[in-house]
């Protein structure tokens, strides 16, 4: 397989998949191009599936050898039973789906535990655009521009946290990242432009 | 049970035929004597016997999926998908393909003669898709192959791989079905039965008894494969062929005759069909894809069927094919999710409608090769 390792991820993928169980049950939501699938199911020999809305994704995921289902996170994760998989993730997903909260309930439906990676809207560098340009925020975690983004909902880290007290989740761990670096969680709503959340149901 | 695979092995090779030793039980209840499987193996099998692919045809196929055909001359009817190199690769896969139980291309069937020495034609029992897959693994026992590394079809071929899965979960590692469905839906049932209806209407059918009387119901049977062809065709397809096109002509006739591109284009389709298959035979095979329902002994829930399957899966539909539209692969897909079996599935772009299998599709032959390994 030729999967990324561990060193070669994404930071935030990096991150998960130094922190899933070995041998564990997991199943990535908008998988992409099965990255991070081929490198949990390579070091922590996980048994890992993927959904993905994209068919060419898809189709190269299953050329690499991986099980990953086409499909939409906001309508498909319904057809999953309950505790299927030990972990599901959320890796720069949440942002795009057309009901957060609702997605998120599914994943702790699903799994016991949940990954969540989101860009984080309250980032300096997002503030100083919006608050001086004037402008939506088009930087290097979030590129797109405000009308062909597909992040419907940006959020920040106080967002999150708000809806996980409001939902009664526990957050199970927790790491923040700037320009692919950890960052200190002091103030990370402000100083990290990327968070990664360990949820429990 | 068996010495290791020998090159000079009868059993291995092109165009081999083998009588079952045993009969065949059918799900109708009764069983048949002296079943016959035509088939053709490619490649070795490895010391190990771990290597073998399945390969299952579609409703109008054969057993000559990569090989010449001995009646139309064409090159096999997945070439392009089977051989050295391919995603079905030859040089490390051992690949069998069988004609289906109530076929006309070698194997048992109704043109097949009974123990009186009559063909059967109508006497020959109705059968089902997990029939044919009997026959299908009374051949591999025969060759001894007691695990396949992988059982792959489009169409009714996917039918018979998923059959294959459900019912014989031990004997196969990957399975990969395409353009196909769990249950046939109403609308193709009732294609179904006007291509047996059109049959049964020509007088040369003779209540299915035209053997040995020098006519067979070629016009009813031609009938039946235009308007199957249509099915397997999309509408932007068609019209990309053929359009409004008139054939060999400057302008309308005004008369009965294949004016246009599409109508000569059928015909030929239709008359060539009558060439290589045997009517009794398509209101077999046709009938036993009305029955199939998976689910069926389960109540309707697809993901008991498959509970505990040790399996891999891998769906692919395709965006043009009305026939098997992709709800029926994502019905398969969720219940296999749901079973807890390790499941891909995809819906793939091309313009060909459900023939798209069978056609060039790039993106198929990576999904194919990746998955069967």
């Amino acid at each position: 397989m030729n999967g990324a390792t561990l060193s070669t991820l994404r930071p935030d993928l990096a991150l998960i998949a130094g922190h899933v169980r070995p041998g564990a049950r997991v199943l990535d939501i908008g998988c992409g191009d099965g990255t991070l699938l081929a490198a949990l199911e390579a070091e922590p020999g996980c048994d890992a599936r993927g959904l993905e809305i994209d068919p060419a994704n898809v189709a190269h995921c299953v050329a690499r050898g991986l099980s990953v289902i086409q499909g939409d996170a906001d309508t498909d994760l319904g057809y999953y039973p309950d505790n299927s998989f030990d972990y599901a993730i959320l890796s720069q997903t949440l942002q795009t789906t057309r009901r957060p909260d609702l997605a998120l309930g599914e994943l702790l439906r699903i799994a016991a535990h949940g990954f969540v990676s989101f860009p984080n809207f309250a980032h300096w560098r997002v503030r100083a655009s919006l608050a001086f340009g004037g402008r939506m925020p088009v930087t290097k975690l979030l590129p797109e521009r405000w009308y062909d983004t597909p992040n419907i909902h940006h959020l920040t880290i106080d967002d999150f946290r708000a809806l996980v007290k409001e939902q009664g989740w526990s957050i199970e761990g927790e790491w923040f990242l700037n320009r692919g670096r950890p960052t200190r969680p002091a103030n990370a709503n402000l100083f990290a432009e990327h968070a990664v959340f360990l949820l429990r149901r | 049970m068996d010495a290791p695979a020998q090159p000079d092995d009868s059993r291995f090779g092109l165009n081999r035929r083998i009588t079952l030793p045993q009969p065949l039980m059918l799900d109708g209840g009764t069983s048949l004597d002296n079943v016959e499987i035509a088939y053709e193996t490619y490649g070795t099998l490895n010391a190990e016997r771990s290597n073998a692919v399945l390969v299952c045809h579609a409703t109008s196929g054969d057993q000559f999926v990569a090989s010449q055909h001995p009646i139309t001359g064409k090159p096999g009817w997945w070439s392009r998908s089977v051989g050295p190199g391919k995603p079905i690769d030859t040089d490390r896969h051992f690949v069998v393909c069988a004609n289906v139980l109530g076929s006309c291309m070698g194997s048992t069937g109704p043109a097949s003669l009974a123990s009186d020495g009559q063909p059967y034609a109508l006497r020959f029992p109705v059968i089902t898709i997990r029939d044919m897959v009997r026959a299908q693994i009374a051949l591999l026992d025969l060759l001894g192959i007691e695990r396949l590394h992988a059982v792959v079809g489009g169409s009714m071929g996917g039918m018979q791989a998923l059959s294959l899965a459900a019912h014989w979960p031990g004997r196969v590692d990957r399975v990969m079905v395409i353009a196909a469905t769990a249950a046939m839906p109403a609308q193709n049932i009732a294609f179904q039965e006007v291509g047996r209806q059109a049959i049964m209407a020509d007088p040369n059918w003779q209540g299915g008894n035209y053997y040995g009387t020098g006519t067979a119901p070629d016009s009813g049977l031609a009938v039946a494969r235009m308007a199957a062809h249509i099915t397997y065709l999309s509408e932007e397809s068609m019209h990309e062929k053929f359009g409004r096109r008139l054939q060999d002509r400057a302008s309308k006739t005004f008369g009965f005759d294949a004016d246009f591109q599409v109508e000569s284009y059928l015909r030929h389709q239709g008359a060539s069909f009558t060439g290589r298959f045997d009517a009794n035979s398509y209101l077999y095979i046709t009938k036993a894809m009305s029955y199939f329902d998976l689910a069926e002994d389960h109540g309707g829930r697809l993901a008991e069927v498959f509970a505990g399957t040790k399996s891999r899966f891998c769906l692919v539909s395709f965006d043009s094919d009305w026939l098997y539209p992709t709800r029926e692969s994502r019905k398969i897909a969720h219940a296999l999710n749901a079973a807890g079996a390790p499941v891909s599935f995809v819906e793939l772009s091309a313009p060909y409608g459900h023939d798209s299998f069978l056609l060039d599709v790039p993106e198929l032959d990576r999904v194919i090769a990746g998955f069967v390994g």
